[in-house]
């Protein structure tokens, strides 16, 4: 068994707003695996990003904690104070923000704010942190490292910016880092880049990565373990192949259908738009569009279902004695894929 | 393929922007047509002049130089009034940000129908809200939408809402500047399912952009990819995605994640070099490598790019 090292329970959180209570978090629980990437997978609204805020104590302040346990070093992170946590951000626990633009600090030069993280918790002195802060620009690939560690922000492209924002995180060699839609902004040739970038150092730093994305071709790529979130739930959990090559919850379909691939000719999107968590839905929060869904999936909330010991699936369709029904043409070819990848040995479990 | 007929032809069209004493060339000497009931694609990244490129076509910029010429006309030497409104009829635009592309102090009856009003369609009011009305239904939201603010819409209904604002005036041509990008991957394939619904019943051609290359694959028969303000290759769409010629070309595709975990392990990245072509001085022009496939070259590339071309044979 591979070691933990987040272990997140039952975590609930609600939003105060004018309109009232928003339930963005309802009732997750998932774990990390020491080295490992689990990618976090959803639509915007889904509670990726909440959740992932809320491992790193950034929540914004209506927000309010319902329920549900962090663990971390056999610390509950839900029950510790500010100060407690100035200790572990930035150090322990590390993130990457979507935007690059925004996310670093406009008057500061690059140097100090990569070597900043060092200096305060590791104690380093000026002279070692802007040594260490040298090496990590080298390490994320930044040229005339000497010369631009004396540089701004706005001299940097989008690209570069983003290699500094994660030469910030990972200067302390951080546990875990959390990486929150880190190449939306870029255009796929730089994204293709700092993607390597990440993969590459992370076997250097060995930290685990929760990554936050929409895009299920990133996913492919990043991920060990990937988690489909849904109106603040996770509907379906598994390993990146269980995921892409056995999908079992039709929300999953829905989404890899709507991608286009280099085999299919159709496209087919999915009706509708995402559940109002003002008034969460009380079943299976996809069934108002989910043209598989049964009278159940409106009136009761369906059970993790397991699908094999690292692959389970939050959908009726897996009861026992639920009707068989017929996934999308691209989903069966999926499934097909999956059942000769087990037999000639290249999926164990 | 649709039928051979132009209807836009772009030719050596030029938009260089003043900044202060530089001068950036945001689209430089790009020429390409557009035929009748197409879809035409144009990618690139960031900067490549994409989006300026759409923009000059409909002249929301004066272009530095080149031409542009619909249904055989140059839209820029338009003198009468009444054909300069007929051009700024047929010709609409659907904008990349939903949220930032309707006036949220107008009712979306009112922003749908403004067009309606300026070229004089409607009669009355009850022509005016039922026309609306009509459009409402068509790009697949309620009646009752009609009177409320942009703000009460998610992102994919105010695409939708874009959509049928330039709908509304009945245009031939829609540029489409990336349309999609802004919405959930579960909203895209609605809203680009619906543009295609709409080109077959209205027969409308667009000119797509997109920096999403493997949904301009999909919605384009034609595909033109873009570089530093300028056209590389151009060709139909599986030509082009499938046996790419250009190396730019090559690296942006092997660039695209692809939702499938075994080939994202197996992918080889191509990096490409851009400084090589731009150093060496040779004076490059779009030539025609295989039927319909161009890309742009020194004359004294030509052989190498046929020989790229039939190693796909």
């Amino acid at each position: 068994m591979p070691e933990r090292v987040l272990d997140v329970k039952n975590l609930k959180i609600d939003f105060h707003t004018y309109a009232g209570e928003v339930k963005a978090i309802r009732d997750v629980s998932f774990h990390l695996n020491q080295g490992e990437t689990l990618a976090i997978v959803g639509e915007s609204g889904s509670g990726k990003s909440v959740t992932t805020r809320s491992v790193i104590g950034l929540l914004a302040r209506n927000a309010k904690i319902m329920g549900g346990e962090i663990n971390f070093h056999g610390k509950n992170l839900l029950d510790i104070s500010e100060r407690e946590w100035q200790k572990i951000r930035g150090n322990e626990i590390a993130m990457i923000f979507q935007d690059p633009m925004t996310s670093l600090d406009p008057t500061m030069k690059i140097g100090q704010q990569i070597a900043e993280p060092l200096i305060k918790h590791k104690g380093a002195s000026k002279k070692e942190a802007w040594a260490k802060a040298l090496d990590m620009m080298k390490a994320v690939g930044i040229p005339d490292a000497e010369e631009r560690i004396n540089q701004y922000p706005h001299q940097f492209s989008g690209g570069m910016r983003q290699r500094i924002v994660i030469a910030i995180a990972l200067i302390c060699e951080p546990e875990i880092l959390l990486a929150d839609e880190p190449t939306t902004a870029l255009d796929v040739t730089v994204q293709a880049e700092i993607l390597d970038l990440m993969k590459d150092l992370q076997k250097r730093v060995k930290t685990s990565i929760i990554f936050i994305t929409h895009d299920l071709g990133v996913v492919a790529g990043m991920a060990d373990r990937v988690a489909v979130m849904y109106a603040g739930e996770f509907l379906e959990y598994g390993t990146v192949d269980d995921i892409f090559y056995n999908p079992q919850h039709p929300y999953a379909w829905g989404l890899i259908n709507s991608m286009p691939t280099l085999e299919s000719n159709t496209l087919e999107s999915i009706p509708g738009t995402p559940p109002d968590l003002l008034d969460p839905p009380k079943g299976d929060p996809f069934a108002p569009r989910n043209k598989y869904a049964m009278k159940i999936d409106v009136e009761r909330k369906p059970p993790f279902f397991k699908v094999s010991d690292t692959h389970y699936a939050a959908t009726w369709l897996l009861a026992p004695g639920a009707p068989k029904v017929e996934p999308p043409e691209e989903i069966q070819r999926r499934w097909k894929k999956f059942k000769l990848m087990k037999e000639n040995g290249q999926i164990q479990n | 393929m649709p039928e051979n007929k132009k209807l836009l032809q772009v030719k050596h069209l030029k938009q260089y922007f003043k900044n202060g004493r530089t001068i950036t060339k945001a689209v430089d000497d790009v020429s390409f047509d557009i035929y009748e009931g197409e879809t035409f694609g144009l990618v690139g990244e960031s900067g490549s002049g994409k989006t300026t490129t759409g923009r000059s076509i409909l002249q929301l910029y004066n272009p530095t130089s080149g031409e542009v010429i619909f249904e055989g006309k140059n839209v820029e030497n338009l003198n009468k009034k009444d054909e300069k409104l007929k051009f700024r009829r047929d010709a609409q635009m659907i904008f990349q940000d939903p949220y930032a592309s309707l006036n949220p102090r107008m009712t979306v009856e009112d922003i749908i129908a403004e067009g309606l009003d300026i070229h004089h369609l409607v009669k009355n009011k009850e022509q005016r809200r039922a026309r609306v009305e009509e459009l409402l239904e068509t790009v697949g939201l309620n009646k009752s939408h009609a009177s409320r603010f942009p703000h009460e819409f998610s992102g994919g209904q105010r695409q939708r809402i874009g959509i049928a604002r330039a709908l509304a005036v009945e245009p031939k041509f829609i540029v489409a500047d990336e349309p999609i990008s802004a919405l959930d991957v579960s909203i895209q394939a609605q809203v680009v399912n619906l543009m295609i619904d709409l080109q077959k019943k209205h027969g409308l051609t667009y000119l797509f952009i997109a920096h999403d290359l493997s949904m301009v694959k999909f919605i384009s028969d034609r595909i033109g990819v873009m570089h530093f303000g300028k056209l590389l290759e151009v060709g139909p769409a599986d030509d082009v995605y499938d046996k790419p010629l250009h190396d730019y070309t090559k690296s942006l595709i092997s660039a695209v994640p692809i939702p499938d975990p075994e080939i994202e392990r197996n992918r080889k990245r191509i990096v490409y070099d851009a400084d090589k072509e731009e150093r060496d001085g040779k004076k490059r022009t779009m030539h025609e490598i295989r039927p319909g496939h161009f890309v742009r070259c020194a004359d004294d590339e030509v052989a190498h790019y046929q020989k790229v071309a039939e190693s796909y044979e």
